[in-house]
């Protein structure tokens, strides 16, 4: 028996250990914002917090997630409204939107440990998560004005 | 012409209006030749509330449709925004065509909102003119009230709705459209309606519908195109925990459409277990005639037929003769691998059979092609499938094709429960439709000055008609009319070829389509006899431009595609190709930017989709080869644009999406199989390696709208490598340029 917490909720999984958590979040807790994208840990859409960590739910089995607390895109702003997602809205980032979840819990990640990333500092930080719709040059607008807000 | 009829407000929805509500039907009459007559294609209701209710019929996958198209209607209804509601349709031939495809939905569907909004409009003054007995003249819909201004009464939409609902729909004439300097919304930035949601990851994709009781299916696919199924052992496969069944799918017959491709599922009680279950699969395959395909011959194939004479498309002078007299001639081949869409949500959709029914909920492109295409697989008819529409997670013309959803309708039949199918990343890959591979030679003679004189191209690719017509060779009249057919350039003399080639994979239409493959070619090729010249590439433009006009395309042995609009309405027009090229001149800075060593601009200017767009890159080229593209500038005239914001940010992502096929896209087969599996091996462009900024500028324009979504796409490529050439002197020929050493 597995036990994590799930944005803040206590859970027990007593499937299969090498499921992905990407599988258990989205199959089994339906916590469909958090997307799926290659399986391979290369784009980034399948981006979720580990204790506090931006990792890819798609590579990471439930095994590895025990005794953890992981947060996805719903948990993020769940209390109040996070930056990134008021930023978000203000730089209309989205085109189909699939991809956003995981760039801005990627986002997320970054922000705490560089709470004022230059741009060297973004791209390589959010090089993991692939827009096809291109909407990087946004993402980027949204991520400095979101560190503007923090500071 | 459209008409405006009252509908039963069970006849469409059933759900998306509460009782009581006023609604619209904007019926509109297709083109000639177009199946019935008279379909509804538009659909607005008011409930008793007041709330607005708009239904988007069209799939949003990113470019803002589902928005942009009820502005239109909004504005001319005079509704305040925050009282829209959107509801998304269901595919059906009474809305019309629903196949968001080809950059047309503004340009098909404007006139047919703007109506809907102002009749609605008038019927609502009309009530109030009732209430208060006074001439509708006197009374005037503002921002969701009717008021009178006389006597400062004020309705709000809602309450005048029961009255309104029983009035007889006015003809067309009655109503009257607003002026421009009323326009509410049409012309303004608006964020569009997902904003919100999609940063709580509350979207509702294909990939998130759920049907109670539903299995997961992993599908094995045949290797090869027309693999047939020899014999497959799934006792491993049963025996993974969650695995429920395994299922045959039957193979396609010839031509494969958009059918299954067959193969074998293994169905699970999650994603997982189905996954888990398939790698336990043993299967062999029968590989037939296409087990052979490979890319590096199929390559010097194209290659050695774009040498031979092919079939004439469009001929203007004598060409052969102005090459014999010629005293400098220049020529050049070109070559773009086939391309795989890839888009951030795989193929995806959950369909139920059920009493000789199916539902289903897809993100798809077309809903209707979804319909047809599931009642053949089924033997049902089309009325018996209803096909509910999801965000997509792009498209890019992937999810026009609805194969996957077949697949889930089938399993469903098969198992007796709905089933769920999301494509893997590899599957998506190694079952796409693919961008064609295409191969073009080009010559020109030139004067004294190096402006051609004769000017020779030639094309040679697997044709998008062969999906259809499994024996198609040669291109269609749409990919003829896309960029090739039309070159509007002034000279004299002009011979645009096709030659045939067959195709061994699926081809089918990708953002901006065969658009990408000719505008490479034609503007590289412009851009070496730019360079042969010696002259400045913006001018050389210009001057092939030559004085304004309206060129008339006269194609031999077929009609001008056109995006099937007449050249009366949407001509080819030099002056606004003209005009996007000194507009993206001059906000690019191209006259004080001169090439350096490694750091230089690029230009090309291409019209698609009956827009006209300039795009100026600018490369850096480090001294190990390596390229990054600090700036892009994009100049657009798509004559109005309704919504500018989202205009922009298709032009920002044309500019990536143009990035990726240029510098990294290319798929290969090896022994008739897919080589590429995911995003290790076919490299999409991540932050780093996109443009680093787009800047985009509109023209302003009341013109007939044009497309937005893929033009911003084809200019992309040959301005990149133009720009590389004049950083580096390296002339790229071939896509994508990872494979050429620029150092």
């Amino acid at each position: 028996m597995i036990q994590l917490k799930v944005n803040g909720s206590a859970r027990k999984f007593d499937g299969d250990p090498e499921m992905p958590l990407l599988w258990y979040l989205r199959d089994v807790l339906d916590y469909t914002g958090t997307k799926f994208g290659c399986g391979a840990g290369l784009c980034g859409a399948c981006t979720v917090h580990v204790n506090g960590e931006a990792i890819r739910s798609c590579v990471t089995t439930m095994k590895d997630a025990a005794g953890k607390a992981v947060t996805t895109i719903e948990g993020l702003g769940a209390k109040q409204e996070h930056p990134l997602q008021a930023a978000w809205k203000q730089c209309n980032v989205s085109q189909c939107g699939y991809c956003q979840s995981g760039q801005i819990m990627q986002a997320a990640a970054l922000l705490k440990v560089k709470p004022k990333p230059s741009d060297a500092d973004i791209d390589s930080a959010m090089q993991g998560n692939i827009c096809r719709c291109g909407t990087y040059q946004r993402i980027r607008q949204a991520i400095k004005i979101a560190a503007e807000v923090k500071a | 012409m459209n008409r405006i009829e009252r509908v039963s407000r069970r006849g469409f929805l059933g759900t998306a209006f509460g009782a009581g509500a006023l609604v619209l039907g904007v019926q509109m009459n297709e083109a000639e030749g177009a199946t019935p007559a008279w379909m509804p294609s538009v659909y607005l209701g008011i409930e008793p509330n007041g709330t607005a209710v708009i239904v988007a019929h069209r799939s949003e996958m990113g470019t803002g449709i589902r928005t942009v198209l009820p502005m239109v209607v909004a504005d001319e209804l005079e509704a305040d925004w925050k009282r829209v509601r959107i509801e998304q349709a269901v595919g059906d031939v009474k809305y019309g065509s629903q196949n968001t495809d080809g950059s047309c939905s503004i340009r098909d569907f404007y006139d047919a909102m703007r109506e809907a909004g102002a009749t609605a409009r008038l019927m609502l003054e009309q009530s109030a003119a009732k209430k208060w007995n006074v001439p509708v003249s006197e009374c005037k819909g503002q921002n969701h009230f009717v008021v009178h201004a006389k006597s400062g009464k004020k309705a709000g939409y809602g309450e005048l709705v029961k009255v309104a609902a029983t009035l007889p729909v006015p003809k067309k004439g009655e109503w009257k459209l607003k002026p421009e300097s009323e326009f509410r919304y049409i012309g303004r930035d608006m964020p569009t309606m997902e904003q919100a949601d999609h940063t709580r990851g509350a979207g509702q994709f294909g990939i998130d519908a759920k049907m109670p009781g539903m299995l997961y299916a992993s599908i094995e696919r045949p290797p090869v195109l027309g693999a047939k199924l020899k014999s497959f052992d799934d006792a491993a496969a049963k025996q993974v925990k969650g695995v429920v069944r395994t299922a045959t799918i039957e193979g396609f017959k010839p031509p494969h459409n958009f059918q299954a491709l067959g193969g074998v599922a293994v169905l699970a009680d999650s994603t997982w277990a189905a996954a888990q279950g398939r790698k336990k699969l043993k299967v062999e395959w029968d590989l037939g005639p296409n087990g052979s395909f490979d890319s590096a011959k199929d390559k010097a194939e194209i290659m050695a037929k774009a040498m031979q004479p092919g079939k004439v498309v469009r001929n203007i002078g004598d060409v052969d003769k102005a090459f014999s007299g010629a005293k400098k001639t220049h020529e050049a081949s070109y070559y773009i691998p086939l391309l795989s869409h890839a888009p951030m949500e795989p193929p995806a959709a959950v369909a139920e059979w059920k009493d000789g029914k199916v539902v289903t909920y897809a993100a798809t492109q077309n809903p209707q092609a979804v319909q047809e295409s599931v009642a053949a697989a089924m033997g049902i008819k089309k009325e018996d499938v209803t096909c509910h529409v999801t965000l997509l997670g792009g498209g890019f013309g992937r999810k026009s094709k609805p194969d996957y959803v077949c697949e889930a309708a089938m399993l469903s039949k098969t198992v007796g429960k709905p089933v769920k199918v999301v494509f893997s990343r590899e599957d998506d890959i190694k079952f796409d439709f693919y961008h064609a591979n295409a191969g073009m030679y080009m010559k020109a003679a030139m004067d004294e000055k190096g402006r051609p004189t004769a000017w020779l191209q030639r094309s040679v690719f697997p044709t998008i008609g062969s999906t259809f017509d499994a024996t198609a060779e040669y291109g269609q009249e749409f990919e003829m009319g896309m960029g090739w057919v039309d070159l509007p350039y002034a000279i004299a003399n002009h011979r645009a070829e096709n030659g045939p080639h067959k195709n061994h994979v699926r081809i089918g239409w990708m953002r901006a389509v065969a658009h990408i493959y000719h505008a490479f070619a034609i503007h590289s090729f412009v851009d070496e006899l730019a360079a042969a010249a010696g002259r400045d590439r913006v001018e050389y433009i210009l001057d092939l431009l030559g004085p304004d006009r309206k060129v008339p395309i006269e194609p031999v042995g077929m009609k001008y595609w056109n995006n099937q609009q007449g050249q009366d309405t949407y001509p080819v027009d030099t002056a606004r190709l003209r005009r996007v090229v000194e507009l993206v001149a001059e906000k690019s800075g191209w006259a004080n930017k001169k090439p350096q060593k490694g750091r230089a601009l690029g230009i090309a200017a291409h019209r698609s989709f009956l827009s006209y767009v300039a795009a100026v890159v600018e490369v850096v080229v480090d001294d190990r080869g390596r390229v990054t593209i600090p700036r892009v500038d994009i100049a657009i005239d798509a004559g109005r644009i309704i919504n500018p914001e989202r205009a922009r940010s298709q032009m920002e992502g044309a500019a990536v999406f143009g990035t990726s096929l240029a510098m990294m896209g290319e798929i290969t087969a090896a022994d008739g199989k897919i080589v590429q599996s995911n995003f290790n091996n076919y490299p999409v462009a991540r932050m780093p390696e996109a443009p680093q900024m787009t800047h985009v500028h509109l023209v302003p324009s009341d013109g007939l709208p044009a497309g937005i979504g893929e033009p911003g796409v084809p200019p992309i490529a040959p301005a990149i490598t133009s720009a590389i050439f004049a950083a580096t002197g390296k002339r790229v020929r071939e896509l994508p340029i990872r494979k050429t050493k620029l150092v």
